[in-house]
């Protein structure tokens, strides 16, 4: 249940709309975020929507594929679906038939550096599922019966998400080329022939390792009042001991300074259209403010949308309208990384251009930000779209837990999640043009290129 | 002239609450000055409005030979209206954060639209300007077909684009339903701006439009704001008419041979109307079959019991002209004829004994809560809407929705999983499944 979206804002809805301007009913959303920490360490937000009589409640643990041992590829999402096999108090599925029978939604997510798992329910049955969640973080229970038969639902994940798909083969080629020290190298699903080996004592010991209140934030966003969650959050949660296994300080190995453009290809035979998919290694929010590179951060988010989000950017104009060399053509970047983050820009190629032709195109692109700059224009819509996306995100109460709870796993704070629009708002042309220097530099980034495999099939091996 | 005189008709016809819960939503059905229907629900909490719309005709209006017309004619719409080229179109909705949506089904074209409150004339203009005087470009129509085409090549060898196309083939031979909306490489290159152009005349129409609007505004303006995109489209549609039709090829197993190393498979059958008065006894039956949750039996066996898949669901799927109930899974090649087999068996036992009233019990229960989760945001209830209208409930469904749900018997409910299972099933698998091999016909 990964689902690793890349979540490109880190948006502080609420603030958002209060600095947009004074005609935006910014104060009637009452979506004042609270932001608690109980005493055992946990820490609890709380975004308030009254609008529907329904809450999201989920629990993010700062524990992701970027902790495991190495060897144990795939074991923190691994332990994310055994966490619902049941518990000493709450046997084999019984939290999901309680879940489905108040007619509530449940899910989990894993990504490099956090595990987290949600409910979508009616708001009077929030305490419930918060006592649910609060057993399940110290009474797991598993037995090789339920462990084995969902490492195969892993594998079989594994297949769907990436052995049956080329783009996701190549992405891995290029994380595990990009990261030449870091865990983030590694998929957070696993290598295939690690999976294969992850035991129930693996995933025990991450467990204990891992889990508790004093690496954990819930968020809930919805129907309730701060107070009120604050109050379930103490009877639950708050019951709970520290986990004295728990580092506070999440250090993982740290990356060398690049100094050489890498590029690789990997050729399917299923791929019926190429593609180039370029990522560069770059600061995120976290490492940003650690490096003193205040301002980075929002200057990246904003240099990717000039550069690569929507129609009017300047890769999809340049390449796919202009020129046209492409089908397709962007660009991303996600804040969200407790270590360095990546900058990626990709592309189809129209037929009859190579992927170097158009690898030397989209570098005349890049270039030319880094030479000319930005216009003011383009910083200007570059801004509103960002800060309206705020507002947006406020219609959705999942997406705000989603959002804030992911800046959270990366370092931010509540503060700095509310602070986005104006860091966003404070960017200048100067520093996008800088960052675009300072950070699309070739020697940063590796290059895949996805390519048919034309080569006569290997003899069966069986 | 101006285009909307106050003194024009204003009614608000309706007003229905729903609050199961602290808050209530609201439902009015307003009249457009222009008189256009719509169902408004009006939510000031946040400075947005979503505009959801329908017009009937979707991809079954296409011709065989230039399937994926009407998909291609949608996505040209906002590249270049009016006397605005398609740079500056989109350049208009970006400066301001507007977001135009356009989407084909096979019977009905969908739309939908987002802007901050402070934007909307702005963005209800470019969508009159993109329904109503879309360009069609000669560039813009290249580029946008070459985008198509690159997806449908990429689709030639997606196993699971192959499982799903082959199954909808197969079921409805000779009827728009076996083609998908986006045609295929030899189909999508034949449509001329001309089959474009055939389709937004025939289909954007007033006389089977169905329009909701949600977020910060009040039913006046909603009324003018829906005049002003709708009101100049022609008074009446010109459609062609589609044959009802049942899936064929019940019993039969295809295997189409594909180098991954999981098999995807497509299963499914004649399922329900939506207008049949069993619908909601299947739909109870369906979910507990293979619904979306962790509950399911199907995820259950396929699944939680033996690891062969990481997802096995199936649902039931409505559409003007024929129903059929579909499913789906993928799973390793040396299992999956195990994975086939305990759909089989799990859907025969179905049909022969129908759900326990424990699962009865529990699957009510999911759905009556369920529903508030899919009224939670302004999109998500200007989508529900819409649904509604289409399926022709009325507009106090989801105040009935509760008591049809309770209504359901066990008798009913095993009635309908007779019917609804035990005609057997068309599968169809992509990849090299060991020992699994095509059957029937």
């Amino acid at each position: 249940m990964i689902f690793k979206r890349n979540v490109f804002l880190a948006s502080a809805a609420v603030i958002a709309a209060a600095l947009l301007t004074s005609s935006l009913a910014a104060e009637s959303t009452g979506a004042k975020v609270a932001d608690f920490k109980l005493a055992n360490g946990l820490e609890l937000v709380v975004i308030p929507d009254r609008r529907a009589p329904v809450v999201t409640h989920m629990i993010w643990y700062k524990v992701g594929a970027a902790d495991e041992t190495p060897g144990k590829s795939g074991l923190a999402h691994f332990l994310e679906h055994l966490m619902f096999k049941g518990t000493a108090k709450h046997p084999t599925g019984l939290f999901s038939r309680v879940v489905a029978r108040i007619g509530g939604q449940e899910n989990a997510f894993t990504s490099n550096d956090y595990t987290g798992y949600f409910q979508r329910v009616p708001s009077e049955q929030l305490k419930t599922v918060m006592e649910f969640e609060a057993d399940r973080m110290t009474g797991l229970q598993l037995t090789d019966a339920v462990v084995l038969p969902e490492r195969n639902v892993i594998l079989e994940e594994q297949n769907q998400r990436v052995a049956n798909n080329p783009r996701a083969r190549l992405g891995e080629q290029i994380d595990a080329a990009l990261f030449l020290n870091h865990p983030y190298g590694k998929p957070v699903i696993g290598w295939r022939h690690e999976m294969e080996q992850l035991s129930r004592d693996d995933a025990i010991g991450f467990y204990r390792r891992f889990y508790g209140p004093n690496d954990a934030v819930v968020v809930i966003a919805g129907d309730v009042e701060p107070q009120a969650a604050l109050k379930l959050a103490e009877q639950t949660y708050g019951k709970i001991a520290r986990n004295k296994n728990i580092v506070a300080s999440r250090k993982r190995p740290i990356e060398p300074t690049p100094v050489s453009p890498r590029s690789l290809s990997l050729a399917d035979a299923r791929v019926e259209q190429p593609m180039l998919q370029r990522v560069y290694l770059v600061p995120s929010f976290n490492t940003a403010r650690a490096g003193n590179l205040p301002g980075q951060s929002a200057a990246l988010e904003v240099l990717a949308n000039i550069l690569g989000s929507g129609n009017s950017s300047r890769l999809y104009r340049a390449l796919v309208v202009d020129k046209p060399v492409a089908v397709s053509a962007g660009a991303g970047y996600d804040s969200n990384a407790l270590d360095m983050s990546k900058f990626g820009v990709y592309g189809i190629p129209r037929e009859g251009v190579t992927l170097p032709q158009f690898e030397a195109e989209i570098d005349g692109v890049i270039q030319q930000v880094i030479d000319k700059g930005v216009s003011d224009e383009e910083l200007v819509r570059t801004k509103s779209r960002l800060i309206a996306d705020a507002i947006y995100a406020q219609d959705n109460q999942a997406s705000m837990a989603r959002w804030y709870g992911a800046a959270l796993m990366a370092g931010a704070s509540v503060d700095d999640v509310r602070g986005w629009p104006e860091r966003i708002r404070a960017v200048t042309a100067v520093q996008v043009q800088d960052a675009a220097r300072q950070w699309l530099d070739k020697r940063r980034s590796v290059t895949g290129y996805l390519i048919k495999d034309t080569s006569p099939p290997a003899e069966k091996r069986s | 002239m101006t285009r909307i005189s106050a003194a024009l008709v204003f009614a608000t016809l309706a007003l229905l609450a729903f609050a199961p819960g602290a808050s209530a939503m609201t439902i009015e059905k307003i009249v457009s000055p222009a008189g256009i229907e719509a169902w408004l629900v009006q939510e000031k909490a946040i400075p947005l409005v979503t505009l959801n719309y329908a017009f009937h005709g979707g991809s079954s209006q296409d011709e065989p030979d230039k399937a994926g017309a009407a998909q291609l004619a949608a996505d040209l719409l906002d590249e270049g209206a009016g006397d605005i080229d398609g740079k500056t179109f989109h350049q208009r909705l970006e400066n301001r954060a507007i977001e135009l949506h356009f989407r084909v089904g096979h019977d009905a074209f969908r739309g939908s639209l987002r802007t901050l409150s402070e934007h909307r004339e702005e963005a209800f203009d470019l969508l009159r300007l993109a329904l109503s005087a879309p360009r069609f470009d000669a560039e813009a129509v290249e580029m946008v077909r070459g985008q198509e085409l690159s997806g449908l090549r990429r689709d030639t060898t997606n196993p699971n684009d192959l499982a799903s196309r082959r199954w909808w083939q197969t079921a409805f031979p000779d009827h728009p339903y076996g083609r998908q909306s986006k045609g295929t490489l030899e189909t999508m290159a034949r449509v001329t701006v001309a089959d474009m152009r055939d389709y937004v005349r025939r289909v954007f129409a007033r006389n089977e439009l169905t329009v909701s609007i949600v977020g910060d505004v009040d039913a006046k303006t909603a009324g003018e704001l829906i005049d002003r995109v709708f009101a100049s489209l022609p008074a009446k549609n010109d459609l062609k008419p589609v044959a009802n039709v049942s899936p064929r090829g019940l019993g039969r197993r295809i295997v189409i041979d594909v180098n991954v190393p999981q098999a995807v498979v497509t299963f499914g059958g004649q399922g329900i109307a939506r207008s049949d008065p069993e619908f909601m006894a299947a739909y109870i039956v369906n979910h507990i079959l293979g619904g979306g949750s962790f509950s399911s039996r199907l995820y259950k066996e396929v699944r939680e019991k033996r690891g062969l898949a990481y997802g096995v669901s199936d649902s039931l799927v409505w559409l003007k002209n024929a129903a059929v109930v579909l499913g789906g899974t993928a799973t390793r090649a040396d299992r999956t004829g195990d994975a086939l087999a305990i759909i089989e068996a799990e859907t025969k036992r179905m049909a022969e004994n129908g759900p326990t009233p424990e699962e009865l019990a529990a699957a009510k229960s999911f759905l009556k809560g369920s529903y508030a989760l899919t009224l939670d945001s302004s999109g998500k209830i200007a989508a529900q809407l819409t649904q509604i209208q289409l399926d022709n409930l009325g507009i106090d469904y989801i105040q009935r929705r509760g008591a049809m749900i309770d209504a359901v018997t066990i008798a009913d409910a095993k009635r309908v999983a007779k019917r609804l299972y035990g005609g057997g099933m068309l599968v169809t698998v992509a990849g090299q499944p060991k020992g699994v091999t095509s059957s029937g016909e």
